[in-house]
């Protein structure tokens, strides 16, 4: 076949020769920094085969001068940071949440531990930084439906709420006044207006007077006569602003009807124990610890 | 001697199976607009999660892999053909082996594997292999389909009338050849019943995820790499009108790459139960992968060498040089992101999707743009494209998109791989895994952003195109001088 090499008019390279559907190609030598690069990388695998466990053979593979495992690097390393914690986890385990409180320098190390374990446990439903979100109860502040003393959180943090896994989770249940056919809707809402007053917001105070011999009647005993709430109960607070599961009329109303319960998972067993004293300590730090 | 040379072209041009191509070409561009919409809504799903609907067929799992599969396999995969096949054709200055029949089956068979997956992954049939996810009975079509595929190029090349196979066709070829053998082993399966979608995988364990990765990167080498150099090959002499920079390179990089490739598969298992020593293989061999990957760059861009101020003037070459930047810059950041002490930070963040990316959006798709653009006005014989301005506006609104992608995810990524790594004095990690999903809120609407530019200019293209197929001419500002008389198609 012809080849018909000639000279490019613009680089001054030859061609090749070979034409394909008006396609030519220069005949120009590799470019040497390519070249030497592309040397470079084989030589910087060639060291790196030397240092490291590479070719495989029939019974092994060439283990490197360095002597490096992964497997044993990581667990080295994980065995160190173990090491380091464990110091303070001794301490730790060794101290009820009282008196971790109470020693300034194991509480810090409370602190940033209980923290790291709520992000990722706890924070999914009460949020970040016990912020609260949706129906899950806010822990920055200094209302505790089932109380806020350090043993009051520990318990709860173990044990849970409302939970079929722990038979010592905390537990009540609130009558589905409406659903249940204790109290009718006008009777509902009536005593939604009297619960409105212990907070300062009745917009019916006829309503509310007389909601109040229902409230003594059927919800007191809880709440307390004046809606100061019961925490052995886990009932909550009624006479200030704080509404976890809303605080309009019908949001109310709808609450006595057919009250939503809470529940919580226990961490007993799933976290370690000193992961739970941090985690009191945390929490009980975070605003409104009792 | 060079008389006959000459003569050739203006007579001997045999009937060349253009058909085929134009349904491919067509394909190309639908199944792309596809995928690039469903890519787009799904990076506004990662932003706005109530964007799943709640239905379990528009989750992001189920439409991932519609995403992936249409814009892979079905975009680029229409595009492959639609190219290899008008390139086979003209290079070797014969018409397509088997006929119009095998052209025909190979185009319905090939469209047919399309719907059958994107059919299974909405309705939850999967293999849950990445890239794989066809289950054995997609799996089976496909692999006849691929070899219809095989017979028709490999019968052209057989035929061919010129001495030499044009390189664009070697890269084709070992595209086409090694595509089927990653693809038949890594689909190796028991069905559990011949009448039920499911499967399981021959492999276990370490040595199923090994087969998966050595599939799976090699599609990226020989299906998005070696077949998107054919297509470079032929495209970006032909539009710059200049002969290919070197020879001698085309051949050593070619050998190179494709022996190289098909090693690095074990770069994507760093750090999880695969032996030390495949870890290192596979990322030496990465590492080795560089220069081979930057042959094909030098020959793209080096092939302009005179021709320079046709960037100026001419947007679909444009179009084929920011391709091949695009792949310099990704077949750069791969060997990096190999190395191990570098993948230790970027694995399993959103730094690899912005590197996928950067190579999908800027090297196969850029490519593929171009190269559409160069064939219709030829294969629907009209004098030239509709409008040359809206190829530019598609140039510039698609690369501010592809340029929003990436660094959101390169911010997002290196930020998130971070967050994940960092430890307070005391040993404790310093964010939840739901704090770095936090952070990465504003980057994935950047994104997404990203997506709404390059799928906006898809559908310019789109419309470009149609307008075109019609013989229509936009009135508009002409390119500056010189533009039109090279985009008057050659013959």
């Amino acid at each position: 076949m012809p080849v018909k090499v000639e000279k490019d008019a613009l680089t001054g390279t030859e061609t090749t020769g070979h034409e394909w559907d008006g396609i030519k190609e220069l005949n120009t030598p590799l470019p040497k920094w390519w070249l030497w690069t592309f040397y470079a990388t084989i030589l910087f695998s060639v060291v790196w085969w030397i240092l490291y466990p590479s070719w495989p053979s029939l019974t092994g593979y060439t283990k490197g001068i360095l002597g490096s495992n992964q497997r044993l690097e990581i667990e080295q390393r994980l065995a160190e940071a173990r090491a380091r914690q464990q110091v303070w986890l001794d301490r730790i385990a060794a101290k009820t949440p009282a008196e971790i409180a109470a020693d300034p320098e194991l509480a810090r190390f409370a602190m940033v531990g209980g923290a790291a374990a709520f992000a990722t446990n706890c924070a999914p439903c009460h949020g970040a930084g016990g912020a609260g979100q949706g129906f899950f109860p806010a822990l920055v502040d200094d209302e505790w439906i089932w109380g806020g003393t350090l043993d009051d959180i520990e318990y709860t943090i173990r044990h849970g709420i409302r939970n079929a896994d722990d038979p010592e989770a905390r537990a009540s249940a609130m009558p589905a006044f409406g659903a249940d056919g204790i109290l009718d809707r006008a009777r509902i809402r009536d005593v939604t207006q009297f619960v409105l007053q212990l907070a300062g917001r009745a917009t019916d105070p006829a309503a509310a007077e007389r909601g109040a011999p229902i409230y003594a009647e059927n919800c007191a005993s809880c709440h307390g006569e004046q809606g100061e709430g019961m925490t052995a109960l886990g009932a909550p607070r009624l006479s200030d602003a704080i509404w976890l599961y809303g605080g309009t009329p019908e949001r109310i109303e709808a609450q006595i009807w057919r009250p939503r319960l809470g529940v919580m998972p226990p961490w007993q067993g799933r976290l370690s124990e000193e992961t739970i004293k941090m985690l009191t300590v945390y929490v009980h730090n975070l605003g409104g610890g009792q | 001697m060079a008389s006959i040379a000459l003569g050739r072209v203006e007579a001997a041009a045999p009937a060349y199976n253009e058909d085929v191509v134009r349904w491919f070409t067509i394909a190309t561009m639908f199944w792309g607009i596809v995928g690039f919409l469903v890519g787009t809504y799904i990076a506004f799903q990662l932003a706005y999660p109530v964007l799943n609907l709640d239905l379990e067929w528009t989750t992001f799992g189920r439409l991932r892999p519609v995403h992936t599969s249409a814009v892979i396999f079905a975009f680029g995969g229409n595009a492959l053909m639609a190219t290899s096949l008008y390139v086979v054709q003209r290079t070797c200055r014969t018409p397509l082996f088997g006929g119009p029949l095998l052209a025909t089956f190979l185009f319905w068979g090939y469209q047919l594997f399309i719907v059958l997956a994107a059919v299974g992954y909405v309705t939850g049939i999967t293999q849950g292999r990445e890239y794989a996810e066809p289950e054995w009975y997609v799996d089976l079509w496909l692999t006849i389909v691929w070899v219809v595929y095989l017979i028709v190029f490999f019968g052209t090349i057989l035929n061919r009338k010129e001495p030499h196979i044009y390189v664009a066709n070697w890269f084709f070829l070992a595209f086409i050849v090694t595509v089927a053998m990653l693809h038949i082993v890594n689909n190796l399966a028991v069905p559990v019943s011949l009448l039920g979608a499911k499967s399981y995988s021959l492999f276990a364990g370490v040595q199923d995820a090994l087969t998966q990765w050595w599939y799976g990167h090699n599609a990226v080498g020989f299906f998005l790499t070696a077949g998107f150099l054919g297509i470079m090959y032929y495209f970006v002499p032909k539009q710059a009108e200049r002969p290919v920079y070197s020879y001698r390179l085309s051949i050593i990089h070619f050998w190179a790459l494709i022996f190289l490739y098909i090693w690095a598969g074990p770069h994507h298992l760093h750090f999880t139960a695969l032996p030390d020593w495949a870890q290192v293989l596979g990322m030496t061999f990465s590492v080795m992968l560089w220069m081979p990957s930057w042959g094909g760059m030098i020959n793209g861009l080096m092939t302009l060498s005179g021709a320079w101020d046709k960037l100026r003037t001419d947007p679909v070459l444009r179009f084929l040089v920011v391709s091949v930047a695009f792949y310099g810059m990704s077949t750069f950041e791969g060997p990096l992101m190999s190395i191990r002490q570098v993948n230790a930070l970027s694995h399993y963040t959103d730094w690899t999707v912005g590197h996928v990316h950067s190579g999908a959006l800027g090297w196969v798709a850029f490519v593929t743009f171009g190269a559409v653009y160069y064939l219709v006005p030829r294969l629907w014989k009209v004098q030239r494209l509709y409008s040359l301005r809206l190829v530019e506006w598609h140039f510039w609104i698609a690369t501010l998109g592809i340029v929003l992608y990436i660094t959101a995810m390169w911010v997002s990524g290196i930020m998130q791989g971070l967050m994940w790594r960092s430890y307070d004095s005391l040993g404790f990690l310093q964010f939840s895994f739901i704090e770095t999903v936090e952070a990465m809120h504003p980057f994935y609407v950047i994104r997404a952003f990203g997506g709404v530019l390059f799928l906006a200019g898809a559908l310019i293209m789109a419309y470009n195109l149609y307008r075109t197929t019609k013989g229509d001419i936009r009135v508009e500002e002409p390119m500056p001088v010189g533009a039109a008389a090279r985009l008057a198609p050659a013959e």
